[in-house]
């Protein structure tokens, strides 16, 4: 076998289908966007070099702003959730009775499709007939919120589901992480006369923060692209507001015949990820792996 | 060893083409049978009624291949679909070398699609675009080709006045009409008998209406402004009632401009009826679909769409009986001292056939393409509800009585103004369409809503 992998002929064989594939799929339509970013193009005729001019476009953009500060709104929420939900997985990994019960309750959101929870909450939100408003009006509110309908509060109406539909993935993650956590060392602490909060806190945390790292980039990154469940539920509407860049992007892209400005758009969502997930690994750097 | 790696790198590579194959062409695969054609099929190439080519089809045609894209699945539109295949399957008889593919998506989806397959310049032989605003990128990019040749006198003038024109960029017609519409206000008769009500014939009237309604908490008026267009309907009908048919169309073609003062007020109407609570809670989440089956559940007594919403009014047998017998129509009110008709309608058409410019078989498909419009409007509006682009004889046809009504009022129309977001470019249709939904949010003045369309439309002269 070593003699095989050792082999750089085989090596190649080897890593050639994944890589041409990966080539294909990603990183040429990468550089395709890159450089449809810099034409004048409405998608359908012919294209015109105008160099940086959508980059310019963009910066002056203020309803391109606007949607960044949503996205930026909605990673920062995403962020805090994380905290949530590596609480309910210490719990969890606690062996308490029923763990696995309520580990996988947590995790039925993420197996329904986005499309399917956005209906779902598009009935919860329902201005008259939503379970949410109804039970407002139960309890003698009289007008009560207009979820999707009000621009200050539709952001934050569509955060709630999103967070939701994340739940599970997440505490899947960190339960299962806590799991390998050695169990001489949560024992040892015991002995000592540790309590269930030190334990998490000095032993467990330290141990799976590579994992806290990793999850920190996927949330933030996750939400900076995110697009679905608001497509879904508004369309970015009201008038623009709970608009996020990836949405932005394909209002430009296909519905104003944009295309050069939605892929600039697309280009810099993608340099705005790198950035932040270089930015994230350099703040959360430390010096050495804890190790006890 | 090697044998075992050389193996799985064969699978593995094997694989990959498989992928690959599937992502390419699915043309491939829909291949019908092969036309295997016998001593029976020459026969019939006699009965070809064939414009033009005569050349050489007496003898033996190469076989052709037309690729129809259209919009109209099974699942939802089961109607439409049939009659298509009843067409198609007619125009392969007569053509016994033409044989016509058909690739199928759904409303969104087909918008994707075409825009992406006209950038690889792989448009189908013959597919479906909307009018004006959002074909023009696709006849500026030398997508579509122009129709001119195979509209004779007679072809011509078979269609409604003005829809037909509504696909023509520079007078050159690239897209033939299916379908027409125009926007009634449906209300629920039994809502409005209880109250002692009758379809308004007056602006003040229809306020009338509305207030009382709101004063028995009746919701008037159900809207899915989420979607934007049908908010832009009622500005539109206020627009034409107040400033008359060419308020709006000037400022649209920048032969006025949109900060006139009868559109300001229409705005300011507008902004006065969401005031009023004519218009159903948190109208600027909900979707259109929503907001009709909040008009279908009898919880709101009016609702504006287009006529393509007939058929849930009278023939559907999905829908209650009782709740359909109690739906009737009326024209928009005319404003007091405005300068507008109540015979001049918001409408226009749905939508039309193009054949691909840089298609291979443009002789059959622009054959195919007239074939297609003429039978469609025979049948489309018996068998599927449809109002096509081309005449309608009424007396000639069985049809529930609102059909009849709505079709007679299409003839009597003296102005058919083309849905806003359909006129204007992509990008000003999309300003529009936000602003509508800010001017019913009340998050924008009247004045501002004019001046930002104004700046709008004037960035594009």
């Amino acid at each position: 076998m070593n003699k095989v992998m050792s082999d750089k002929k085989v090596i190649a064989l080897y890593v050639l289908p994944a890589f041409l594939l990966l080539m294909l799929l990603v990183y040429i339509p990468i550089v395709l966007t890159g450089y449809y970013g810099l034409m004048k193009w409405d998608g359908i005729g012919s294209m015109e070099f105008i160099g940086l001019e959508n980059y310019r476009n963009l910066i002056v953009d203020s309803a391109f702003w606007r949607s960044a500060r949503h996205s930026l709104l909605l990673a920062i929420f995403s962020v805090i959730s994380l905290i949530g939900y590596l609480l309910v997985s210490l719990v969890l990994s606690g062996r308490i009775k029923g763990a696995d019960l309520f580990r996988k309750v947590y995790l039925i959101p993420m197996l329904l499709s986005s499309v399917a929870i956005a209906q779902l909450w598009m009935r919860i939100y329902h201005p008259t007939n939503g379970v949410m408003n109804r039970l407002l009006t139960s309890i003698g509110i009289e007008q009560p919120p207009l979820w999707l309908a009000d621009t200050n509060i539709v952001l934050y109406s569509i955060f709630i589901p999103i967070i939701w539909q994340y739940a599970g993935f997440y505490i899947l993650i960190y339960y299962a992480a806590l799991r390998n956590v050695p169990n001489e060392l949560v024992e040892s602490a015991r002995i000592d006369g540790a309590s269930p909060w030190q334990i998490g806190y000095k032993i467990k945390l330290p141990l799976i923060a590579g994992v806290i790292k990793v999850t920190i980039v996927l949330a933030v990154v996750g939400s900076l692209k995110y697009f679905d469940l608001i497509w879904v539920m508004t369309q970015g509407g009201p008038n623009g507001a709970s608009e996020v860049i990836a949405s932005y992007m394909y209002k430009q892209a296909f519905t104003t015949y944009n295309f050069g400005y939605g892929s600039a758009v697309g280009f810099f969502l993608l340099i705005l990820c790198l950035i932040i997930t270089y930015i994230i690994r350099k703040l959360t750097a430390t010096k050495e792996e804890v190790q006890y | 060893m090697f044998k075992k790696a050389f193996t799985l790198l064969a699978v593995l590579l094997l694989m990959t083409v498989f992928v690959l194959a599937a992502c390419g062409d699915d043309e491939a695969d829909s291949d019908s049978e092969p036309d295997d054609t016998g001593t029976v099929d020459e026969g019939t190439d006699d009965v070809e009624e064939d414009d033009g080519d005569s050349g050489e089809d007496a003898t033996e045609q190469e076989d052709v291949v037309i690729n129809f894209m259209h919009l109209w699945p099974q699942g939802s539109s089961p109607d439409h679909k049939r009659i298509v295949d009843e067409i198609i399957a007619e125009f392969e008889d007569m053509h016994s070398h033409v044989t016509v593919e058909l690739e199928i998506l759904e409303n969104e989806q087909y918008k994707d699609q075409l825009q992406i397959v006209s950038s690889a310049n792989q448009l189908p032989d013959v597919g479906m675009t909307w009018a004006a605003g959002f074909m023009e990128p696709y006849v500026r990019g030398e997508r579509f080709a122009s129709l001119e040749d195979i509209l004779d006198d007679e072809f011509r003038s078979s269609f409604v006045g003005g829809v037909r024109e509504a696909y023509e960029v520079d007078g050159v017609t690239y897209a033939l009409p299916l379908e027409l519409n125009i926007a009634p206000v449906f209300y629920n008769t039994a809502i409005f008998d209880e109250y002692g009500l009758g379809a308004p014939e007056t602006y003040d009237d229809f306020l009338n209406v509305v207030d009382t309604l709101v004063e028995n908490g009746v919701t008037p008026i159900a809207l899915g402004n989420r979607e934007r267009w049908t908010g832009s309907l009622w500005y539109m009908y206020l627009a034409d009632r107040i400033g008359g048919d060419s308020a709006l169309n000037n400022a649209i073609d920048r032969s006025g401009s949109f900060e006139n003062a009868a559109l300001i007020e229409a705005a300011e109407e507008i902004q006065n009826l969401v005031d009023r609570d004519a218009f159903i809670r948190g109208f600027n989440g909900l979707t259109d679909q929503e907001a009709k089956s909040e008009f279908m559940n009898e919880n709101a007594a009016m609702y504006l769409i287009g006529s393509w919403d007939l058929p849930n009014y009278t023939t559907n047998e999905e829908v209650d009986q009782e709740f359909r017998d109690s739906v009737n129509f009326f024209k928009f009110p005319e404003v007091d001292g405005g300068e507008g008709n109540i015979n001049s309608w918001v409408g226009g058409p749905g939508v039309g056939l193009f054949v691909a410019e840089d298609s291979d078989v443009k002789e059959e498909a622009k054959q195919f393409v007239k074939y297609f419009v003429e039978r469609w409007g025979e049948q489309a509006v018996v068998d599927a509800g449809v109002i096509p682009g081309t005449q309608v004889d009424t007396d000639a046809v069985d049809l529930p009585d609102l059909f009849i009504q709505v079709l007679d009022e299409l003839n009597n129309a003296n102005n058919l103004t083309l849905f806003a977001d359909v006129q204007m470019s992509a990008s000003v249709a999309e300003v529009h369409l936000d602003l509508i939904q800010a001017l019913f949010g009340n998050e924008v003045t009247p004045e501002d809503y004019a001046k930002q369309h104004e700046e709008a439309l004037a960035a594009e002269e």
